[in-house]
């Protein structure tokens, strides 16, 4: 674990030595992998940079000055902030259920004046923020503790359950996942997860009858898509073709006949990697993975490098989060998963999904600044 | 490592066992996908690129380039012309459809009729698939259309392709026409090359006997579609195997003088080589414009075709029946001669009719000939000679005869339609009629009338046979692409020599001695002399009455009751070269005009001979039909 030693006892640094202390190659490295998402949105649109890289560049752009902006702040400032945000993220996600807007289906966007909010976004970064705060003020032992623990899962299930009913069920089940991460990662009992994990298993049938029409379909032709090879099917079966046509090395740049000639569904956003897979092929797809990995190992290695449980469970919960992301966006894409709406982090156009992991980093990249202060259990941080 | 808050160790230690498990799963699930990946794209990436080529590469077929029809001197007879149209395009007319065909209708003329097959075109489509607003516009039209282009939002101008016979109604029965491929051709033929819109096939004449050489090879266009059927852009373009091209035997410049000769007339007209068989004119008059066919011909112009009189649409060269009259006489003496029915000594006393059984039979001379031979007979085309010469010959020697000179048979011209016609025999009366062939037909027959029914081309073949003594048949195609066409091998005619030098003289002396029937339309040019045989056909019955107060005039008779008037000839007489046949229907006037045509003709053809032309100076064909005085 690497500490420097005259910035380790300081509580309190210079904006300057927090802009040297942000960690330029993890940016370089998101960088990288937001450019392969350029190319891929210039190739789709048929090597035109409208209608999609530009503006996929700009929103980066925009991403990379958030992460710098969060990094610098105090990572006591958001601890202060943590249970303000998600409050403030639970009303959101109820104005949705009563004005939201009807779009693909689903009740996900508000409008503010020009804005559009996705409440469901910006509560998987609250849900991480607060429920660190919350396990941060448990000593080990309190975890486990049932009064203890049924904050926690009502933190979870309360904002988790109205993304479900909006009906959103691939942010719903990220929300469950980095919930139960955190408490996993901040020491929950094995005696508690393991039941648990019977229980959801036993679960399934039942929870069956809850799904909507159009996700118990997804399901189905994702069990068998040549059922529908034409109609719902038609997504899974083409994002297949287009990965696997792709071989070992693609059809190279702006060749993809999948991608370019519409066949693929929502080419642009979340099938974006299967162009990838079609135009670079394996070494593409591997590539992109590997990049993935190292985000994720500089995540870890964050959360470990962090002197408060607050800093290490904000690390890990984003740092997960993220993963989830392209867990189940690629299972999703290579067949593995049924159809959800989760796009690939960095990749797929549109910018909510941009803005959102931007900030996430820039909090990670907060963490990672601010990793040698130390944080008493009982603090409230500073604001 | 120091830590502000001792409780936090243990924590710390928790947090860092658990991290570790979830990095293990972390890397176990991105191994998973790795798997997978390797499975989808390595493993099972070829059937995947099939997948998505089969997706997205979609083949057209490429209509090939129909070949052409030549006469003998490579003038086209049949071309491809280029085709100025109109197409639309419904996604890209900003203003509608409606507004679109509005605006293109103030340029070129559209019915409703037309806009009607257009909008039930663009329903039936999708709306970026073109579908044609008009078709075969003049230069003029066409260039008005792309002048007020940037106005017709929608609206493509197009060239294509389409069939174009530059003669016209010249040579209709020889090439047919092509048209446009019917539900009942699809059935016939499964080549996907039909379904192409605007694919046109043969419907007749040599484009329907020769369609599937002059089609070609279809070509293949490989497209790249997108998920909408959309074409993107075009892979690779194989233009297919134009058709070959058909070389005729035809001298055009010949078929157009006969045509122009028997304008007006309805007459059918072939001109032949006696050595090879080539058909050098094949003419049906009155015709119709082939090009009507594969442009769409009108309801009216359809009823005046089929209601003319003249019958535009029968190929009467070919498909024309009718009774050869005298000039069936040069077959009745050849069968006699050869078979020794009579010899050309064999004399007659005409007396201008015979009985036999309870029947007369009459010469045309109502005062008869008197004591008449062979020679005198065909030259003056004695009934009553003849009738005898049928009499000793019987009708088996007869039948078998006129088959040898190619009569009452199909004579296998390569053009479709042609009929056999009726020599008639024992057996074939019992067949057709169920009774038995009686003596005084044989008597009918001798004269080429009763059931003797054959073509003009038959007639023409006959004249060849006898011109050069060989079994000469009718051939109209000379290469097919580069080969050269198979021709029946070419024997000597089965008759004696004897016999036919007897008929040729026969035949010189019908033209060329005063006594002859034809004498006032002969060839004067030495050299260039014809040899021939009158002949007329009744088309009604005349009866007993009649023929006691003398056979009244055809001139005086209404159109469709004269009789038909027939010809055939070859010259020149000696060392003969070509051979020619007509027959003018309800054409048997005084004038004999359709002598006169044939007169003209083989000496119009003689003249085009290179090696002749010397001696044929200054003499053209133009002053020659002037300069022959006319009876």
């Amino acid at each position: 674990m690497t500490t420097t030693p005259y910035v380790a006892a300081r509580r309190n640094f210079t904006w300057i030595e927090k802009f040297f202390q942000i960690n330029w190659l993890f940016v370089l490295l998101i960088t990288i992998i937001a450019s392969i998402g350029f190319a891929m949105q210039y190739s789709m649109a048929g090597g035109h940079f409208f209608p999609w890289a530009a503006p996929q560049m700009i929103r980066f752009a925009v991403g990379l000055v958030i992460l710098a902006g969060v990094s610098l702040v105090d990572i006591r400032v958001w601890l202060a902030l943590a249970y303000p945000a998600y409050l403030v993220s639970f009303l959101l996600l109820i104005a949705v259920e009563m004005i939201g807007h009807v779009g693909l289906g689903a009740q996900r966007w508000i409008e503010i004046g020009p804005i559009q909010i996705q409440p469901s976004e910006l509560m998987k970064i609250a849900l991480v923020l607060a429920l660190a705060r919350y396990l941060h003020g448990l000593a080990l032992e309190e975890v486990s503790k049932p009064q203890k623990l049924i904050v926690a899962l009502v933190m979870i299930a309360a904002p988790a359950v109205l993304v479900l009913k909006e009906p959103n069920l691939g942010t719903a089940t990220i929300l469950f996942a980095d919930g139960f991460s955190l408490l996993f990662l901040a020491g929950l009992s094995w005696w508690w997860i393991l039941p648990s994990f019977a229980g959801i298993i036993a679960a399934v049938p039942v929870a069956w009858h809850f799904l909507h029409d159009y996700q118990k379909r997804r399901v189905m032709t994702f069990l068998n898509p040549e059922s529908d090879a034409l109609g719902a099917g038609w997504n899974i079966t083409q994002a297949k073709i287009a990965i696997g046509s792709g071989g070992l090395t693609g059809k190279g740049f702006i060749q993809g006949t999948q991608s370019r000639l519409n066949f693929l569904p929502e080419k642009n956003t979340d099938f974006a990697i299967s162009a990838l897979g079609e135009e670079f092929g394996f070494v593409g797809c591997i590539t992109l993975l590997a990049l993935f990995a190292v985000v994720i190992g500089f995540g870890i290695r964050t959360a470990m490098s962090s002197r408060s449980q607050f800093g290490r469970l904000v690390a890990i919960g984003i740092t997960l989060n993220f993963f989830f992301y392209i867990m189940i966006n690629a299972a999703m894409v290579m067949g593995l998963i049924p159809v959800v709406g989760i796009p690939m982090p960095l990749i797929s156009y549109g910018g909510t999904a941009m803005l959102t992991v931007m900030f996430g980093f820039g909090i990670l990249m907060s963490v990672h600044v601010h990793r040698l202060v130390e944080l008493p259990r009982s603090s409230g941080g500073i604001v | 490592m120091p830590l502000f808050d001792r409780k936090d160790k243990s924590r710390y230690a928790a947090f860092t066992r658990r991290t570790l498990l979830a990095g293990g799963a972390v890397g176990a699930v991105l191994g998973a996908l790795g798997v997978r990946l390797y499975q989808l794209q390595i493993l099972e990436g070829d059937q995947f690129r099939t997948k998505a080529e089969e997706n997205s590469v979609s083949a057209r077929l490429v209509a090939p380039l129909r070949g052409r029809i030549l006469d003998r001197f490579g003038v086209e007879l049949a071309s491809n012309r280029r085709n100025y149209r109109v197409l639309i395009v419904p996604e890209q007319a900003l203003g509608g459809v409606d507004a679109a065909l509005d605006m293109i209708g103030r340029i070129i003329l559209l019915t409703d009729r037309d806009r009607a097959r257009i909008l039930r075109d663009i329903a039936d489509n999708k709306k970026f698939v073109p579908s044609t607003v008009a078709e075969n516009l003049s230069w003029e039209e066409f260039s008005r259309v792309n002048l007020h282009l940037p106005y017709l939002s929608g609206i493509q101008p197009d060239v294509g392709e389409t069939r174009d016979y530059p003669f016209g109604d010249e040579l209709c029965h020889v090439l047919g026409y092509v048209a446009a491929v019917s539900a009942k051709d699809e059935e016939a033929d499964s080549n996907p090359v039909l379904e192409l819109p605007g694919f046109r096939i043969g419907k007749r004449g040599i484009e329907k006997s020769f369609d599937l050489d002059l089609r070609g090879t279809a070509g293949v266009s490989r497209v790249e579609v997108n998920a909408y059927g959309r074409v993107i852009r075009e892979l690779s373009h194989d233009p297919g195997t134009p058709g070959d091209d058909v070389w005729l035997t035809l001298d055009q410049d010949l078929q157009k003088f006969v045509v122009q000769r028997l304008a007006g007339e309805s007459c059918a007209c072939a001109v032949m080589d006696v050595a090879t068989g080539d058909v050098l004119a094949l003419v049906s008059t009155p015709a119709y414009d082939p090009n009507l066919f594969n442009v769409g011909i009108t309801p009216p112009q359809w009823r005046a075709l089929l209601e003319d009189d003249h019958r535009p649409l029968i190929d009467k060269a070919l498909a024309g029946l009718y009774p050869p009259g005298s000039t069936f006489k040069p077959a009745v003496a050849l069968s006699a001669l050869d078979a020794g029915a009579i010899t050309p000594d064999f004399s007659v006393n005409c007396t201008g009719s015979l009985a036999f059984g309870n029947h007369i039979f009459h010469c045309w001379q109502k005062h008869g000939h008197g004591h008449i031979s062979l020679h005198r007979g065909i030259a003056q085309s004695c009934d009553v000679y003849f009738y005898n010469v049928a009499r000793r010959l019987g009708i088996d020697g007869l039948e078998a005869g006129a088959h040898k000179l190619g009569l009452g048979n199909h004579t296998g011209i390569e053009i479709p339609g042609e009929r056999a016609g009726v020599i008639p025999g024992r057996a074939w009366k019992e067949k057709t009629y169920g009774v038995k062939w009686l003596e005084g037909e044989t008597l009918n027959a001798g004269i080429g009338q009763g059931y003797v029914l054959v073509t003009p081309l038959q007639l023409c073949t006959m004249a060849a046979r006898i011109a050069s003594g060989k079994t000469v048949s009718p051939r109209i195609v000379r290469v097919l692409g580069r080969d050269a066409q198979q021709r029946p091998d070419i024997e000597k005619l089965q008759f004696s020599d004897d016999a036919l030098a007897a008929v040729q003289s026969g035949m010189n002396a019908v033209t060329n001695e005063p006594m002859g029937t034809a004498f006032r339309w002969r060839i004067p040019n030495p050299g260039f002399e014809m040899a021939g045989k009158t002949g007329t056909a009744q088309v009604r019955k005349i009866s007993e009455a009649e023929h006691l107060a003398g056979v009244i005039k055809n001139d005086k008779l209404p159109w469709k009751l004269r009789d038909h008037a027939l010809f055939i000839a070859y010259a020149p007489v000696s060392n003969p070269r070509y051979a020619a046949a007509i027959v003018q229907e309800h054409g048997a006037i005084e004038s004999h005009p359709h002598v006169q045509m044939v007169r003209d003709i083989l000496l119009y053809v003689q003249q085009r001979d290179p090696l002749k032309r010397a001696a044929a100076w200054p003499v053209s064909a133009a002053s020659l039909v002037s300069t022959v005085p006319h009876a």
